[in-house]
Protein backbone atom coordinates (compact mmCIF):
# COMPACT_ATOMS: atom_id res chain seq x y z
CA UNK A 1 0.00 0.00 0.00
CA UNK A 2 2.80 2.23 1.22
CA UNK A 3 4.68 1.36 -1.54
CA UNK A 4 1.94 2.69 -4.66
CA UNK A 5 1.55 5.62 -3.03
CA UNK A 6 5.47 6.21 -2.56
CA UNK A 7 5.52 5.31 -6.47
CA UNK A 8 2.58 7.58 -7.22
CA UNK A 9 4.61 10.56 -5.23
CA UNK A 10 7.90 9.91 -6.83
CA UNK A 11 5.52 10.12 -10.11
CA UNK A 12 4.38 13.58 -8.93
CA UNK A 13 7.85 14.91 -8.21
CA UNK A 14 9.01 13.47 -11.52
CA UNK A 15 6.10 15.41 -13.51
CA UNK A 16 6.40 18.39 -11.53
CA UNK A 17 10.49 18.26 -12.87
CA UNK A 18 9.26 17.86 -16.23
CA UNK A 19 6.74 20.45 -16.46
CA UNK A 20 7.99 22.49 -19.03
CA UNK A 21 7.66 19.25 -21.67
CA UNK A 22 4.38 18.80 -22.52
CA UNK A 23 3.44 14.72 -21.59
CA UNK A 24 0.18 14.44 -23.18
CA UNK A 25 1.17 10.35 -24.23
CA UNK A 26 1.06 9.67 -20.16
CA UNK A 27 -2.59 9.58 -20.38
CA UNK A 28 -2.93 7.18 -23.19
CA UNK A 29 -0.44 4.64 -21.05
CA UNK A 30 -2.82 5.36 -17.80
CA UNK A 31 -5.57 3.95 -20.12
CA UNK A 32 -3.60 1.22 -21.73
CA UNK A 33 -2.61 -0.22 -17.59
CA UNK A 34 -6.34 0.38 -16.95
CA UNK A 35 -7.36 -1.93 -19.51
CA UNK A 36 -4.66 -4.50 -18.54
CA UNK A 37 -5.51 -4.63 -15.26
CA UNK A 38 -9.22 -5.10 -15.44
CA UNK A 39 -8.38 -7.96 -18.03
CA UNK A 40 -6.03 -9.48 -15.16
CA UNK A 41 -8.45 -8.72 -11.85
CA UNK A 42 -10.93 -11.06 -14.92
CA UNK A 43 -8.56 -13.57 -15.01
CA UNK A 44 -8.68 -13.66 -11.34
CA UNK A 45 -12.33 -13.63 -11.09
CA UNK A 46 -12.26 -16.48 -13.53
CA UNK A 47 -9.93 -18.91 -12.49
CA UNK A 48 -11.30 -18.46 -8.59
CA UNK A 49 -13.70 -21.69 -8.65
CA UNK A 50 -15.34 -20.16 -5.68
CA UNK A 51 -16.36 -17.78 -6.92
CA UNK A 52 -17.58 -18.59 -10.32
CA UNK A 53 -19.61 -21.30 -8.37
CA UNK A 54 -20.77 -18.75 -5.72
CA UNK A 55 -21.76 -16.37 -8.68
CA UNK A 56 -24.79 -18.92 -9.59
CA UNK A 57 -26.59 -18.98 -5.38
CA UNK A 58 -25.33 -16.09 -4.01
CA UNK A 59 -24.17 -13.74 -6.82
CA UNK A 60 -27.93 -11.64 -6.74
CA UNK A 61 -27.76 -11.09 -3.03
CA UNK A 62 -24.23 -9.30 -3.61
CA UNK A 63 -25.33 -7.41 -6.15
CA UNK A 64 -28.15 -5.77 -4.79
CA UNK A 65 -25.79 -5.27 -1.65
CA UNK A 66 -23.60 -3.61 -3.82
CA UNK A 67 -26.24 -1.73 -5.70
CA UNK A 68 -27.69 -0.74 -2.73
CA UNK A 69 -24.43 0.28 -0.97
CA UNK A 70 -22.91 1.94 -3.72
CA UNK A 71 -25.79 4.31 -4.45
CA UNK A 72 -26.51 5.63 -0.94
CA UNK A 73 -23.05 6.28 -0.85
CA UNK A 74 -23.64 8.24 -4.09
CA UNK A 75 -26.69 10.10 -2.59
CA UNK A 76 -24.73 11.47 0.27
CA UNK A 77 -22.07 12.10 -1.64
CA UNK A 78 -24.30 14.27 -4.09
CA UNK A 79 -25.73 16.16 -1.07
CA UNK A 80 -22.27 17.82 -0.37
CA UNK A 81 -21.54 18.56 -3.84
CA UNK A 82 -24.53 20.24 -3.87
CA UNK A 83 -23.73 21.81 -0.22
CA UNK A 84 -20.36 22.81 -0.76
CA UNK A 85 -20.87 24.15 -4.61
CA UNK A 86 -24.08 25.80 -4.89
CA UNK A 87 -22.86 28.49 -2.64
CA UNK A 88 -20.37 29.21 -5.33
CA UNK A 89 -23.14 29.05 -8.27
CA UNK A 90 -21.33 25.94 -9.43
CA UNK A 91 -24.10 23.83 -10.38
CA UNK A 92 -22.67 19.74 -10.38
CA UNK B 1 -19.25 5.28 -22.38
CA UNK B 2 -17.51 4.03 -24.96
CA UNK B 3 -14.06 4.20 -22.50
CA UNK B 4 -16.56 1.82 -20.17
CA UNK B 5 -17.57 -0.65 -22.86
CA UNK B 6 -13.88 -1.33 -23.68
CA UNK B 7 -12.91 -1.61 -20.10
CA UNK B 8 -15.80 -4.32 -19.31
CA UNK B 9 -14.74 -5.90 -22.31
CA UNK B 10 -11.65 -6.64 -21.23
CA UNK B 11 -12.89 -7.56 -17.73
CA UNK B 12 -14.99 -10.04 -19.94
CA UNK B 13 -12.42 -11.23 -21.86
CA UNK B 14 -10.15 -11.89 -18.77
CA UNK B 15 -12.81 -13.92 -16.74
CA UNK B 16 -13.16 -16.37 -19.64
CA UNK B 17 -9.03 -16.63 -20.06
CA UNK B 18 -9.36 -17.27 -16.46
CA UNK B 19 -12.20 -19.57 -16.71
CA UNK B 20 -11.51 -21.72 -19.63
CA UNK B 21 -7.83 -21.90 -18.61
CA UNK B 22 -6.27 -20.46 -21.80
CA UNK B 23 -3.09 -18.28 -20.23
CA UNK B 24 -1.02 -21.36 -19.46
CA UNK B 25 0.47 -19.76 -16.35
CA UNK B 26 -1.75 -18.98 -13.15
CA UNK B 27 -1.85 -14.87 -13.05
CA UNK B 28 -3.62 -15.28 -9.90
CA UNK B 29 -0.72 -16.38 -8.07
CA UNK B 30 1.41 -14.10 -9.81
CA UNK B 31 2.95 -10.09 -9.10
CA UNK B 32 2.34 -9.21 -12.64
CA UNK B 33 -1.24 -7.56 -11.43
CA UNK B 34 0.62 -5.59 -8.42
CA UNK B 35 3.54 -4.32 -10.76
CA UNK B 36 1.07 -3.13 -13.28
CA UNK B 37 -1.18 -1.12 -10.53
CA UNK B 38 2.09 0.42 -9.53
CA UNK B 39 3.52 1.41 -13.05
CA UNK B 40 -0.45 2.76 -12.96
CA UNK B 41 0.27 4.85 -10.49
CA UNK B 42 3.75 6.12 -11.08
CA UNK B 43 2.39 7.33 -14.10
CA UNK B 44 -0.76 8.82 -12.47
CA UNK B 45 1.50 10.92 -10.64
CA UNK B 46 3.61 11.73 -13.79
CA UNK B 47 0.55 13.52 -15.27
CA UNK B 48 -0.69 15.17 -11.86
CA UNK B 49 2.78 16.13 -11.50
CA UNK B 50 2.98 17.42 -15.16
CA UNK B 51 0.10 19.15 -14.53
CA UNK B 52 0.52 22.56 -14.30
CA UNK B 53 -3.09 23.48 -12.56
CA UNK B 54 -2.99 20.78 -9.93
CA UNK B 55 -0.76 23.27 -7.46
CA UNK B 56 -3.90 25.67 -7.82
CA UNK B 57 -6.29 23.27 -7.24
CA UNK B 58 -4.82 22.16 -3.94
CA UNK B 59 -5.07 25.00 -2.79
CA UNK B 60 -8.52 26.05 -3.92
CA UNK B 61 -9.85 21.99 -2.37
CA UNK B 62 -12.46 22.69 -0.22
CA UNK B 63 -12.01 22.39 3.70
CA UNK B 64 -15.60 20.96 4.05
CA UNK B 65 -14.62 17.74 1.51
CA UNK B 66 -13.12 16.20 4.64
CA UNK B 67 -16.88 15.05 5.55
CA UNK B 68 -16.75 13.20 2.31
CA UNK B 69 -15.46 9.82 4.31
CA UNK B 70 -18.08 9.84 7.11
CA UNK B 71 -20.58 10.27 3.90
CA UNK B 72 -19.04 7.78 2.10
CA UNK B 73 -19.68 5.70 5.29
CA UNK B 74 -23.02 6.98 6.58
CA UNK B 75 -24.73 6.36 2.86
CA UNK B 76 -23.71 3.00 1.98
CA UNK B 77 -24.68 1.79 5.85
CA UNK B 78 -28.16 3.42 4.77
CA UNK B 79 -28.29 1.63 1.26
CA UNK B 80 -27.05 -1.63 2.68
CA UNK B 81 -29.73 -1.44 5.25
CA UNK B 82 -32.26 -0.72 2.81
CA UNK B 83 -31.58 -3.69 1.31
CA UNK B 84 -31.51 -5.80 3.52
CA UNK B 85 -35.40 -6.00 4.14
CA UNK B 86 -35.73 -7.35 0.35
CA UNK B 87 -32.98 -9.43 1.72
CA UNK B 88 -35.88 -11.39 4.40
CA UNK B 89 -33.62 -14.73 5.41
CA UNK B 90 -30.31 -12.15 6.50
CA UNK B 91 -30.82 -9.71 9.17
CA UNK B 92 -29.58 -6.02 9.16
CA UNK B 93 -26.49 -6.46 10.59
CA UNK B 94 -25.13 -8.85 8.69
CA UNK B 95 -25.82 -7.25 5.62
CA UNK B 96 -24.05 -4.01 7.66
CA UNK B 97 -21.50 -6.16 7.96
CA UNK B 98 -21.22 -6.85 4.42
CA UNK B 99 -21.38 -3.26 2.98
CA UNK B 100 -18.84 -2.14 5.32
CA UNK B 101 -16.42 -3.95 3.36
CA UNK B 102 -16.59 -1.11 0.95
CA UNK B 103 -14.96 -2.08 -2.14
CA UNK B 104 -12.09 -3.86 0.35
CA UNK B 105 -13.03 -7.34 -0.78
CA UNK B 106 -9.49 -9.30 0.62
CA UNK B 107 -9.56 -7.71 4.09
CA UNK B 108 -13.86 -7.77 4.66
CA UNK B 109 -14.77 -11.20 3.04
CA UNK B 110 -11.83 -12.71 5.40
CA UNK B 111 -13.31 -11.58 8.16
CA UNK B 112 -16.99 -12.31 7.64
CA UNK B 113 -15.71 -15.49 6.68
CA UNK B 114 -14.13 -16.02 10.24
CA UNK B 115 -17.15 -14.41 11.94
CA UNK B 116 -19.86 -15.72 10.16
CA UNK B 117 -18.83 -18.23 7.87
CA UNK B 118 -18.27 -19.09 4.45
CA UNK B 119 -21.36 -18.20 3.08
CA UNK B 120 -21.97 -14.60 4.17
CA UNK B 121 -17.76 -14.64 3.50
CA UNK B 122 -18.47 -15.27 -0.10
CA UNK B 123 -21.37 -12.78 -0.68
CA UNK B 124 -18.76 -10.24 0.78
CA UNK B 125 -16.60 -11.01 -1.45
CA UNK B 126 -18.77 -10.88 -4.23
CA UNK B 127 -20.42 -7.71 -3.30
CA UNK B 128 -17.34 -5.99 -2.82
CA UNK B 129 -15.14 -7.42 -5.79
CA UNK B 130 -18.32 -5.65 -7.41
CA UNK B 131 -18.27 -2.91 -6.05
CA UNK B 132 -15.10 -1.95 -6.85
CA UNK B 133 -15.88 -3.17 -10.84
CA UNK B 134 -18.84 -1.20 -10.66
CA UNK B 135 -16.98 1.81 -9.67
CA UNK B 136 -14.91 1.64 -12.54
CA UNK B 137 -17.01 0.92 -15.05
CA UNK B 138 -20.07 3.44 -13.88
CA UNK B 139 -17.64 6.29 -13.01
CA UNK B 140 -18.34 8.58 -16.11
CA UNK B 141 -21.68 8.56 -15.83
CA UNK B 142 -21.81 9.06 -11.43
CA UNK B 143 -19.99 12.42 -12.35
CA UNK B 144 -22.90 13.47 -15.16
CA UNK B 145 -25.58 12.34 -13.00
CA UNK B 146 -24.35 12.96 -9.15
CA UNK B 147 -21.34 15.29 -9.47
CA UNK B 148 -17.56 15.02 -9.11
CA UNK B 149 -17.76 13.46 -5.83
CA UNK B 150 -20.08 10.42 -6.98
CA UNK B 151 -16.93 8.39 -8.12
CA UNK B 152 -14.92 9.03 -4.53
CA UNK B 153 -17.91 7.87 -2.82
CA UNK B 154 -18.72 4.52 -4.60
CA UNK B 155 -14.31 3.80 -5.15
CA UNK B 156 -15.13 3.26 -1.06
CA UNK B 157 -11.92 1.91 0.53
CA UNK B 158 -10.37 1.56 -2.86
CA UNK B 159 -10.08 5.03 -4.02
CA UNK B 160 -6.26 5.45 -3.35
CA UNK B 161 -4.88 2.67 -5.25
CA UNK B 162 -7.36 0.83 -7.72
CA UNK B 163 -10.00 3.35 -8.68
CA UNK B 164 -7.83 6.62 -8.22
CA UNK B 165 -7.04 6.28 -11.82
CA UNK B 166 -10.88 6.54 -13.51
CA UNK B 167 -11.71 9.24 -10.61
CA UNK B 168 -8.65 11.61 -11.84
CA UNK B 169 -10.10 10.99 -15.39
CA UNK B 170 -13.71 11.08 -14.51
CA UNK B 171 -13.86 13.81 -12.12
CA UNK B 172 -10.51 15.54 -12.56
CA UNK B 173 -6.47 15.82 -11.16
CA UNK B 174 -8.21 18.31 -8.85
CA UNK B 175 -9.72 15.35 -6.76
CA UNK B 176 -6.66 13.29 -6.40
CA UNK B 177 -5.68 14.50 -2.85
CA UNK B 178 -9.31 14.27 -1.54
CA UNK B 179 -9.61 10.84 -3.12
CA UNK B 180 -6.31 9.57 -1.37
CA UNK B 181 -7.40 10.62 1.94
CA UNK B 182 -10.74 9.30 1.71
CA UNK B 183 -9.35 5.96 0.57
CA UNK B 184 -6.74 5.88 3.48
CA UNK B 185 -10.51 6.99 6.03
CA UNK B 186 -12.99 4.55 4.88
CA UNK B 187 -9.68 1.48 3.80
CA UNK B 188 -9.16 2.40 7.94
CA UNK B 189 -12.51 1.67 9.09
CA UNK B 190 -13.15 -1.54 7.49
CA UNK B 191 -12.09 -3.87 10.20
CA UNK B 192 -13.48 -1.68 12.90
CA UNK B 193 -16.91 -2.10 11.22
CA UNK B 194 -17.08 -5.40 9.83
CA UNK B 195 -16.17 -6.26 13.66
CA UNK B 196 -18.57 -4.36 15.06
CA UNK B 197 -21.63 -5.51 12.82
CA UNK B 198 -20.60 -9.30 13.21
CA UNK B 199 -20.29 -9.17 16.70
CA UNK B 200 -24.29 -7.15 17.24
Amino acid sequence: MFTIIGLMLMGMLLGFLLREKQLSWIHSIITYLIWILLFLLGIEVGSNEQIIKGLHSLGLEAILLTIGGTLGSVITAWALWKNIYKKKGQES
Amino acid sequence: MKGSLIIISFFILGTLCGLFELIPINIAETDISYYALCGLMFCVGISVGNDPQTLKNFRSLNPRLIFLPIMTILGTLAGSAIVSLILSHRSVSECLAIGSGFGYYSLSSIFITEYKGAELGTIALLANISREILTLLVAPLLVRWFGNLAPIAAGGATTMDTTLPIITQTAGQQFVVISIFHGFIVDFSVPFLVTLFCSI
